[in-house]
């Protein structure tokens, strides 16, 4: 048979980098091959790009208020609307046409040259029942304003950001997460593990999983982060951009961290179980973990002290921390003390994944105790 | 040759494995028996260092085994597994470069190894959607795509038709052949039998035989008689007398069948007395299947 026949071939043990690499690289190919995959990413891309949009129209002024104005020639009534920037000029061919239209509800209010040039009003405003209070205000002469602070951001745009972040956030976590722990069980359950773990080093094993997730995870936050400021750009949010382009290139960056950390709880979690059936329940504490700054996030984003301290607690510091450079509240140096604190913690609980991990993933049948996971 | 010294293991108060030493000579194939739960599959996760012992060592032609080492075995899990959703053979390619393999000769060894088991037709379909037959023979292929040079194989045999079970036999064989030292497993005691050149049996955790099967057969079976008693016109003879007969222990009767042991003089007697009753059908030594034999070691 051939394999007498045949000269052994030439083989190198590979490093420990190729075998990560190998693992990883299956991870993410079965992955893009799966169906559920590329859709939920689709949807997620779709979702993203509409909250921009809408974003874009809810930090855009509002509705012009429509005015009537007579006769096309520029007079003192058409200089007056066109100083303010909420009234459009509605042209009218007389005043009998202009009433028509305040009777038809096309426009708010008429507007017509003071017929006394000697008033200190330069216009009069005709309404239909009662004083158009808009047009009325727009027109009126304003007295200077001066802010002892910063202005603050719109409060509907800081709720959206907040939502986006936290969102964003929660359906990369959960999804890859998830995909983590089952890719960990299913080994587990079909055996093949103990062919892998004679092949190469446990070590290999999970680090290729946690790399190859967390490239998948980055990849789609990435394609987020870029689609949101494309359509940023498109819809020339340039105010938003400004405010939120570093914010978001932050989350990027705590996100990529903050997901090595969560990939390699859900990998130890998960393979403390046998079954696919007692993935939900094992890594509900993870789960938590990442369900929290989505909710705190949407509570509490108008809370300096909340977001303070999430932006420097691990789990949350990805999506707190990108909040409070959005609003102007976070020093230069904090996200990089958050970050530095988030890295530590990443390093520690990859240690402690690493070590659950090996301990548990022959041990078959009825979840692994904790405390036996955990002993050297 | 694979050589397991005194090899422990014990989870908590349970001691799993007391003292388990043996060896897997190359080109020798040897067969590991022993009931459920004396310890067969954590000795080969040991040797395969899925496991670690608690003290012991497993060496291979005298040199403590590494990593590297190990990665040249061939290891089929008890319990099978492989990627249910992965096409068979790109899965033995993933193997294949995990071990080290160039991608090119990963895939060469994957397609000449399917032909070989008979899969090659089924090589781009997903494994959980063959049958049980053949979902083994691509764990087979599994364990031998990077061309191993130790073989260790828990239950190969489980689960295979008899067709299969030749094919998988005929491969095992080959390996053997080329001087690979193959430790396998099984229940099906009739195939160890047909297999293998050397047996190890174990029970409790402890070794109880590390022998050839030869050996074992002559051990336990030297002193032992059939004798066949016919009777006067094609009807049963009883051989109920044996019992009488002084330095004969009747280990089995039946009618005019007996299984006895007995030193020389008193087999000499036996034949005599049967001689003269004219019933005589049959008479010679007794080799014992390995099944007797390892019931007797374990007992």
């Amino acid at each position: 048979m051939s394999t007498t026949t045949t000269p052994r071939t030439a083989r190198t043990a590979p490093s420990m980098m190729s075998s990560v690499g190998l693992v990883a690289g299956r991870e993410i190919s079965v992955r893009m091959r799966s169906k559920a995959f590329l859709i939920s990413t689709g949807i997620l891309m779709l979702a993203v790009l509409a909250s921009v949009m809408f974003g874009g129209l809810a930090s855009q002024n509002p509705e012009l208020t429509k005015v009537a104005v007579i006769g096309s020639s520029a007079d003192a009534a058409s200089s007056a609307i066109a100083a303010t920037d909420s009234l459009e000029a509605v042209t009218a061919d007389s005043l009998e046409q202009a009433e028509q239209m305040l009777r038809d509800g096309e426009v708010s209010a008429i507007v017509v040259p003071s017929e006394d040039a000697a008033s200190a009003n330069p216009v009069t405003v005709i309404g239909l029942d009662q004083a158009p209070s808009d047009v009325v205000g727009a027109l009126s002469i304003r007295p200077t304003i001066e802010l002892l602070d910063e202005p603050g951001q719109n409060p509907f745009l800081i709720y959206l950001v907040a939502i986006g972040f936290g969102l964003v956030f929660f359906m990369s976590a959960m999804t890859f997460g998830t995909t983590i722990a089952q890719s960990v069980v299913e080994e587990k359950q079909t055996r093949i593990v103990e062919i892998l773990m004679s092949t190469i080093p446990v070590r290999a094993l999970l680090a290729g999983k946690v790399v190859g997730n967390s490239v998948m995870a980055f990849l789609q936050i990435v394609a987020i982060a870029a689609l949101a400021i494309l359509g940023m750009v498109v819809t020339s949010q340039k105010v938003l951009l400004g405010t939120l382009g570093s914010s978001v290139i932050w989350f990027v960056v705590f996100f990529a961290i903050g997901f090595v950390m969560l990939a390699a709880l859900y990998a130890a979690t998960a393979s403390m179980v046998s079954r696919s059936e007692d993935i939900g329940s094992v890594t509900s504490p993870v789960m938590i973990l990442v369900m929290l700054p989505y909710i705190l996030v949407i509570l509490f984003n108008n809370n300096p002290t909340v977001l303070a301290v999430m932006s420097y607690v691990p789990f949350s510091a990805p999506v707190g921390m990108p909040m409070r450079i959005f609003l102007g509240t976070a020093e230069w140096w904090e996200p990089l003390l958050s970050l530095a604190i988030l890295v530590l913690t990443t390093v520690l609980t990859l240690a402690l994944g690493s070590r659950i991990y090996s301990n548990s993933l022959l041990r078959l049948g009825a979840r692994v105790k904790l405390s036996e996971a955990l002993k050297r | 040759m694979l050589e397991i010294r005194n090899v422990n293991k014990s989870y908590g108060e349970r001691a799993v494995l007391q003292d388990v030493s043996f060896t897997v000579g190359r080109g020798r194939m040897t067969g590991f028996v022993g009931g459920n739960g004396a310890g067969k599959t954590t000795t080969m996760r040991i040797i395969l260092g899925v496991l670690s012992a608690d003290a012991g060592t497993v060496s291979l032609d005298g040199a403590p085994l590494t990593a590297a080492d190990r990665r040249r075995f061939g290891y089929m899990p008890e319990e099978r597994g492989l990627y249910p959703k992965m096409r068979v053979h790109e899965q033995l390619v993933y193997l294949a470069r995990l071990h080290g393999f160039a991608p090119a000769a990963a895939k060469r060894n994957a397609t000449a190894l399917l032909e070989q088991l008979g899969l090659g037709e089924r090589a781009n379909d997903t494994v959980e959607s063959l049958s049980l037959g053949n979902q083994q023979r691509a764990q087979i292929a599994a364990a031998l795509v990077h061309e191993p040079e130790v073989l260790v194989l828990d239950e190969p045999f489980s689960g295979l038709d008899p067709m299969a079970v030749d094919v998988v036999l005929g491969v095992l064989q080959s390996h053997a052949a080329s001087g690979a030292p193959v430790l396998f497993s099984s229940h099906q005691l009739d195939i160890v039998e047909r297999l293998c050149d050397d047996l190890v049996i174990i029970a409790d955790g402890r070794i109880r035989a590390n022998d050839s099967t030869d050996a074992l057969r002559k051990q336990h079976g030297s002193s032992r008689y059939e004798i066949l008693l016919g009777g006067g016109e094609g009807g049963t003879g009883d051989a109920g007398w044996l019992r009488e007969v002084a330095g004969v222990s009747v280990i089995d009767f039946d009618g005019g069948y007996a299984l006895f042991e007995a030193g020389d003089e008193a087999r000499a007697a036996v034949l005599e007395r049967a001689v003269a009753s004219g019933q005589l059908a049959s008479f010679g030594p007794h080799e014992p299947s390995l099944a007797q034999v390892f019931r007797e070691v374990i007992r």
